[in-house]
């Protein structure tokens, strides 16, 4: 069964052409990013928003639990079919795909770039106010490097989710590489949805290691914890010796 | 919605018990298995990189991918719904093992070095003082695994195992918006009382929490 | 100058924190605000950044309104340090000193510049230039807080508790160090504490807040210890505040010269150098050594060090009164060593001898106090 599944994937004829494994997975890789594209455009600003202000923090922890008990795959049959109709032919099925992968994105990014914002030490701050930053200063040069390292793992968990699903997408007729698991299950050849499958797994693995290598680089090493030179606790002014007699 | 309901009712039960079923299955199973190991990655420092990395990188394959791969790895038929369960249960494993470990790792020092004072000893010690404290955490984890189980499972009636994402698929195919709508609301359903049966669970467990809540 | 005209501040789930405040902390000065906890130390320090606006009242800086001023501004121009120096973890320490001066738009390379001399002034190694915050210690990242706050050169300062989160013996380091910075920067300076020996210790005037808001006292430390206006001043001032107070009074003693030994010494030296059974060991510089007891060096053998006790203190010839009678107090033969600002040695007091000065100091003092009854009625 393995060697089947080996043979599909090492057959040069299946990785070329316009429903080739390359293509369908440069298609998977435009679903993806461009909903993760819009995830961030939404997420993060709102994330931060309410992280700022402490506004509608109720709100968001009640929201993002129960999105994500929506079945996505349902959710996204109802609108090609309930509202596909209304939409311009082009995006027919383009439109509710792109739109449940967002739906499916935004929690994670939202509630981390929340919560990394609300992590900020307080104390770091009230300096940055009494500094006489502005509003928009402190958060642009000290909650948002320092909420970084949630924000970006919201954003990681999220692309997972999003590469993951847009898998589905194939069952309304689009690309990516949903469709050979599709495909291989109306023409019964397992090898190569299985083919399909592990492709999708790989590029979720290969995308999560990237990531974690990004995350590394971005996230201030003040943050991280991963100093350049060994941490002193030597304090510089020695302990004034006390003069007695 | 409602007519699909009264035309097919035992269509409808069916696929919804079977979703329960795949849903609640693995997660208990999951648990089950992760206990031990997230002991381990918390009794022995060393082991708890390695295990916790292994869970993530597991936890990263779409599930989806795992249904479909799973009978090459177990001989199973494709459409045979224990595919999903195992599938699942991995899923569910590699979620909780990390958080076992990390609320087993939450208890206070301070609490554990007095009950070995005390003379409770290895597995004494574990189910008596330090299971009970990381119930909190563990509930979180079941909360997430569950709700979000009761999503994954509805995919699979992409490739034909029979549960409420069949309602998705069937309503599709025969372009009726109600029938999909019902599927969705029955899921939201399912997984709300899911949820809400571990958080009672959890504060059942925990009786000390609610005590210091109430004042 | 700083000057607080009839502030009140009421947070709106009806806290009085601050009730009818009238003050002035003079230019160039440091006046300390102490108080129990919860009495509004915090509230009137932050209401002079506008950290906290005022209910009521203004708050003059110079003679410029606070209230009219764009909050940035006002800030911009007034250094702030907090309890836990609140520095930005993922900064380098030379960026964290360096934010105000760029806030006001310098170039990178003047602000950096800046920050490695403040460094260097607040007594930090340059090699930490390069140093996130967690890699200080609790005292080094207070240091930092300093620096931060001085960058800009601002003329007023606000300290809210900057040294204690700090051990007591880093704590007095980091406040001898900055009453010297701050005798050659000559701030302006609100310090807040809960402790009223720091406030007596830095202050060049101590307000003394009670719960509620209100000014119970503002006066010199000195003033504080030995005349304070009521009993909630008096019980929070504290117990051994008579004794305390000892610490503002200097006077010149008359030290007695003493006789004494080098290392190395015989017996019969020593036993000749010795008064009342003990006696002095000096350095070639004169500096004190420790006492050795007369009767303890065996015939034949020679003074060294392991026939010497330490236990006194020393007490400079120009310092306080209390530090002589410490000296006195605590020295194996009674009498306290008296060193003058190179460290050697000027004579001795006794206990006796200094507590005749207090007393005679204490006279002048209710004569004063007389005459100016007289001419007051
Ligand atoms: N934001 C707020 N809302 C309501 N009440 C407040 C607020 N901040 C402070 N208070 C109250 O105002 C009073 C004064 O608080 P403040 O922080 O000024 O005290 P403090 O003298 O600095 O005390 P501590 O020594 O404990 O720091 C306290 O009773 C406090 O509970
Ligand atoms: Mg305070």
């Amino acid at each position: 069964m393995i060697n089947g599944i080996i043979e599909w994937l090492s057959d040069g004829e299946h990785w070329s052409g316009p429903d080739g494994i390359t293509a369908r997975l440069l298609e998977h890789l435009q679903y993806s990013f461009s909903a993760l594209a819009v995830v961030l455009l939404i997420g993060i600003p709102i994330g931060l928003y309410i992280g700022h202000t402490g506004k509608g923090s109720v709100a968001i922890a009640g929201s993002a639990n129960a999105l994500r008990a929506l079945p996505t795959f349902g959710l996204l049959l109802y609108l090609v079919i309930g509202y596909g109709d209304k939409l311009p032919t082009d995006w027919i099925y383009l439109g509710p795909s792109l739109f449940v992968l967002v739906v499916l994105g935004v929690p994670a990014v939202l509630s981390n770039t929340y919560a990394g914002v609300q992590n900020v030490d307080p104390a770091a701050r009230d300096a940055a106010k009494g500094m006489g930053m502005t509003g928009m200063q402190v958060l642009l040069r000290v909650e948002l490097p320092n909420a970084l390292p949630l924000i970006l793992s919201g954003v990681r968990s999220a692309m997972l989710q999003i590469i993951a699903t847009a898998t589905v997408v194939a069952y309304v007729t689009l690309g990516g590489l949903g469709r050979f698991i599709i495909d291989g299950l109306s023409q019964q050849d397992y090898f190569q949805m299985a083919g399909g499958a592990i492709l999708v797994a790989v590029l979720a693995v290969a995308l999560d290691l990237a990531f974690a290598v990004i995350q590394r680089y971005v996230v201030s090493r003040g943050i991280t914890g991963r100093y350049a030179a060994p941490a002193a606790n030597a304090d510089v002014v020695a302990a004034e010796s006390k003069a007695s007699v | 919605m409602i007519n699909y309901l009264k035309n097919n009712p035992d269509n409808v039960s069916e696929w919804f018990f079977a979703h329960v079923w795949l849903s609640v299955v693995p997660v208990v199973l999951g648990l089950i298995i992760a206990l031990p190991i997230g002991w381990v990655a918390s009794h022995y420092r060393w082991t708890y990189p390695p295990i916790t990395n292994l869970a993530g990188l597991l936890y990263t394959v779409p599930s989806l991918a795992l249904f479909i791969i799973m009978p090459s790895i177990l001989g199973t038929k494709i459409l045979s719904p224990i595919n999903m369960v195992v599938a699942l249960t991995v899923y569910s494993v590699a979620l909780l093992v990390r958080v076992v470990a990390d609320g087993l790792n939450s208890v206070a020092p301070d609490v554990r070095a007095a009950a070995t004072a005390m003379g409770f000893t290895g597995l004494g010690r574990f189910l008596k003082v330090d299971l009970p404290i990381a119930v909190p955490v563990i509930t979180a984890g079941l909360r997430v695994a569950t709700v979000s189980n009761v999503s994954l499972v509805s995919i699979g009636a992409l490739i034909g195992v029979p549960q409420l994402g069949s309602l998705f698929t069937t309503g599709f195919s025969r372009y009726i918006p109600g029938i999909v709508l019902l599927g969705i609301v029955l899921c939201l359903v399912l997984a709300l009382v899911l949820d809400g049966l571990i958080i009672l669970g959890g504060r059942l467990l925990t009786p000390w929490q609610r005590a210091v809540a109430k004042r | 100058m700083i000057k607080f005209e009839s502030v009140v501040k009421k947070y709106p789930d009806g806290t009085v924190a601050v009730n009818g405040l009238d003050l002035v902390a003079p230019s160039g000065k440091i006046t300390v605000f102490v108080g129990p906890s919860g009495c509004g130390k915090t509230t009137s320090l932050r209401m002079i950044n506008r950290m906290i606006e005022p209910t009521s009242g203004t708050i003059w800086l110079d003679d410029q309104d606070t209230g009219k001023v764009s909050e940035s501004t006002l800030r911009r121009g007034i250094g702030y340090v907090i309890q836990h120096a609140g520095l930005f973890p993922h900064r380098t320490i030379v960026d964290n000193i360096a934010t105000v001066p760029l806030l006001l738009g310098w170039d990178k390379k003047k602000a950096r510049a800046r920050s490695l001399e403040l460094m260097e002034r607040v007594g930090l190694d340059p090699n930490f230039a390069r140093r996130y915050p967690a890699q200080l210690s609790g005292g080094q990242q207070q240091r930092v807080g300093v620096a931060r706050a001085l960058a800009a050169d601002p003329p007023v300062m606000l300290m809210d508790e900057p040294f204690s989160a700090v051990d007591p013996v880093v704590r007095g380091e980091l406040q001898d160090e900055f009453l010297r910075l701050q005798s050659e920067l000559g701030k302006t300076i609100i310090f807040v504490t809960h402790d009223i020996d720091e406030a007596v210790k830095l202050g060049d005037q101590v307000a003394v807040l009670k719960v509620g808001g209100t000014l119970a006292q503002l006066a010199s430390p000195a003033e504080l210890l030995t005349d304070p206006v009521d009993d909630f001043v008096a019980g929070f001032v504290g117990r051994d505040r008579g004794y305390r107070a000892l610490g503002f009074e200097s006077g010149t003693l008359d030290a007695a010269s003493e006789q004494t030994v080098k290392f190395g010494d015989d017996s019969a030296t020593v036993l000749r150098a010795g008064r009342d059974g003990w006696a002095l060991a000096v350095d070639e510089a004169r500096r004190p050594l420790g006492w050795v007891r007369s009767a303890a060096v065996p015939s034949g053998k020679q003074v060294g060090p392991e026939l010497l006790h330490r236990g006194g203190t020393l007490a400079s010839v120009s310092g306080s009164l209390r530090a002589a009678l410490d000296a006195a107090l605590s020295s194996p033969s009674g009498r306290g060593v008296l060193i003058d600002e190179n460290g050697a040695l000027v004579g001795t007091v006794t206990a006796a001898e200094v507590v005749q000065r207090i007393e005679s100091h204490l006279h002048a003092r209710r004569d004063q106090h007389d005459e100016g009854a007289v001419s007051g009625g």
